[in-house]
């Protein structure tokens, strides 16, 4: 296995572990929205959905330790890159208006750490129940006299707040831009380019950031203007 | 025209170096960038100063040993131009530029505008030929190539290893040098023995010299003088990874 571990401490290395993991976490993330969208067809669904997800048991926690392994050697491969990068040009130009780099680009080490700052924070908020202990503790009653978490609530609550809200876009907006660079940028670093689809991989992944931005932002944007709003009898 | 200049004074690797600004009178639109400074030399030897050091040799954009990271960007605004074919048209009257030496830690300054380019000899040295046994030379057209090949492999062979790309880059990173060694010896026949072997070998030389990684910024494509494509960075990724995966990482 030492061929392998060498291989992938190369720089080129370093790029494909990057590349591979930034793909599994994309693919969480078009999950992780999709999953949650089913907030706009009401309470129910997304209740249904959750505790669907809290079934799956040993399987949900198979999952969860492999995207925790994915965050953790894409943050730390992310940044060591970005520090021997620093590392490679001691002295800065005095004039550098660069000529093709986008902002998406020269972001990344930033809107990745935001992003990183973010995801502790929404873990906080919605999985530990930190922010808002109340809402957390929400369940639902079904006909048949069981309850469930009432996630939809506990959701609806936190968007309320309009500080919460704006910073779940926030975060979102720098997600995209993370997303804008990073899901054309992979194709190129695992090999899979091709010159005459470069253009279109560009614009399909620039779509991708959008539709992941705008399909993130419109659920806390639904509360807070209350196009969704907490169920009859639910207060918090 | 009259410009001035805020060009990069070092005495010696170990100094911490400085922007001095100059008067460049009198500057004929005509002239070429060097031709520009061999001018405002030829002044400061008058007056006694030192004269700016700067790389040059050929001065018909083939050799590769010109260099200057003019206003920001390598080899100055005009695409797919080396500073030593660049004309002081380019500019306007009255302009102030900047003059700056490619900036990499692998690339340490020497004097002045003059960097030691000798890393890029080293990767070359790792792995940048093809081996071939003395005897009798073949016919030449005996071993045939495809056009298509032909002509990719010639597009990688243009370029000149000035280290434009390096200077671009962001990360200080030669991605796109070594892409184009490997790919002008993978799209040829007498490449093929020693492909896995010479990008493995030359990516390793590459990293062990202090270059940056590259992350897509294709800041190197628009810099070249040679205008080599950064597809040529996303095969030399392939080509790692088949490498890598087929055992032969060396
Ligand atoms: C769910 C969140 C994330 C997703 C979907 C994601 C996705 C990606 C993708 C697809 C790439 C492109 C890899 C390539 O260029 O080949 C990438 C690169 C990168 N990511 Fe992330 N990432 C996420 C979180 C983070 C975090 C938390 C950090 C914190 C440090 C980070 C830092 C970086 C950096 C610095 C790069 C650029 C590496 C380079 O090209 O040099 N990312 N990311
Ligand atoms: S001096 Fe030879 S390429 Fe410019």
């Amino acid at each position: 296995m030492n061929w392998l571990l060498r291989s992938l401490q190369s720089s080129l290395g370093k790029k494909f572990l990057v590349a591979v993991t930034g793909l599994a976490l994309l693919g969480f993330v078009v999950t992780h929205m999709l999953g949650n969208l089913q907030i706009f067809l009401g309470r129910d669904a997304l209740n249904a959905y959750a505790a669907q997800l809290k079934a799956l048991g040993g399987l949900l926690w198979v999952a969860r330790a492999g995207l925790l392994a994915f965050f953790v050697v894409h943050v730390a491969t992310a940044i060591r890159i970005s520090l021997e990068n620093r590392a490679a040009r001691p002295v800065r130009y005095a004039v550098d208006p660069g000529i093709q780099r986008t902002v998406s680009a020269r972001g990344m080490l930033v809107t990745g750490l935001t992003v990183f700052a973010f995801v502790l924070y929404h873990l906080a908020h919605f999985t530990w129940g930190w922010v808002m202990t109340d809402a957390h503790m929400l369940t639902e009653t079904l006909a048949d006299g069981t309850t469930r978490h009432d996630v939809f609530s506990m959701v609806v609550a936190g968007f309320q707040q309009p500080l919460i809200a704006l910073l779940y876009v926030a975060a979102m907006v720098l997600l995209g831009l993370h997303i804008r660079h990073g899901s054309w940028s992979f194709v190129q670093t695992l090999g899979l380019n091709h010159h005459k689809f470069a253009p279109a991989i560009r614009a399909a992944a620039a779509g991708l950031a959008w539709l992941i931005v705008l399909g993130n932002i419109s659920m806390p944007l639904a509360v807070l203007f209350g196009a969704i709003g907490l169920p009859d009898g639910v207060t918090v | 025209m009259n410009l001035t200049l805020k060009v990069w004074r070092q005495d010696g690797p170990n100094d911490a170096g400085r922007l001095e600004t100059y008067d460049a009178p009198d500057v004929s639109p005509d002239m070429s960038f060097l031709e520009m400074l061999d001018v405002v030399n030829e002044r400061l030897i008058n007056e006694g100063r030192t004269p700016i050091e700067f790389d040059h040799d050929c001065r018909e954009g083939i050799c590769g040993m010109c260099s200057l990271v003019i206003n920001g960007v390598p080899h100055g605004p005009q695409r797919a131009t080396t500073t030593c074919q660049l004309h002081m048209r380019s500019f306007k009257d009255g302009d102030t530029i900047a003059i700056e030496p490619w900036r990499a830690k692998a690339f340490p300054v020497v004097k002045d505008l003059v960097v030691d380019r000798s890393s890029f000899d080293r990767i070359i040295q790792a792995g940048g030929y093809a081996s071939v046994n003395t005897g009798g030379a073949p016919d030449a057209n005996a071993m045939l190539i495809g056009k298509e090949d032909a002509d990719t492999a010639f597009d990688a062979a243009a370029c000149i290893g000035c280290g434009a790309c390096v200077a671009a880059c962001p990360n200080a990173s030669a991605m796109l040098f070594v892409a184009a060694k490997v790919a002008h010896y993978a799209h040829l026949p007498q490449g093929q023995p020693e492909r896995d072997r010479r990008t493995v070998k030359m990516v390793n030389s590459m990293d062990a010299e202090g270059f940056g990684n590259c992350r897509n910024y294709y800041e190197c494509e628009a810099a070249c003088p040679k205008e080599i494509p950064v597809k040529f960075i996303g095969n030399m990724n392939r080509d790692f990874i088949k490498a890598v995966a087929a055992g032969n990482e060396g």
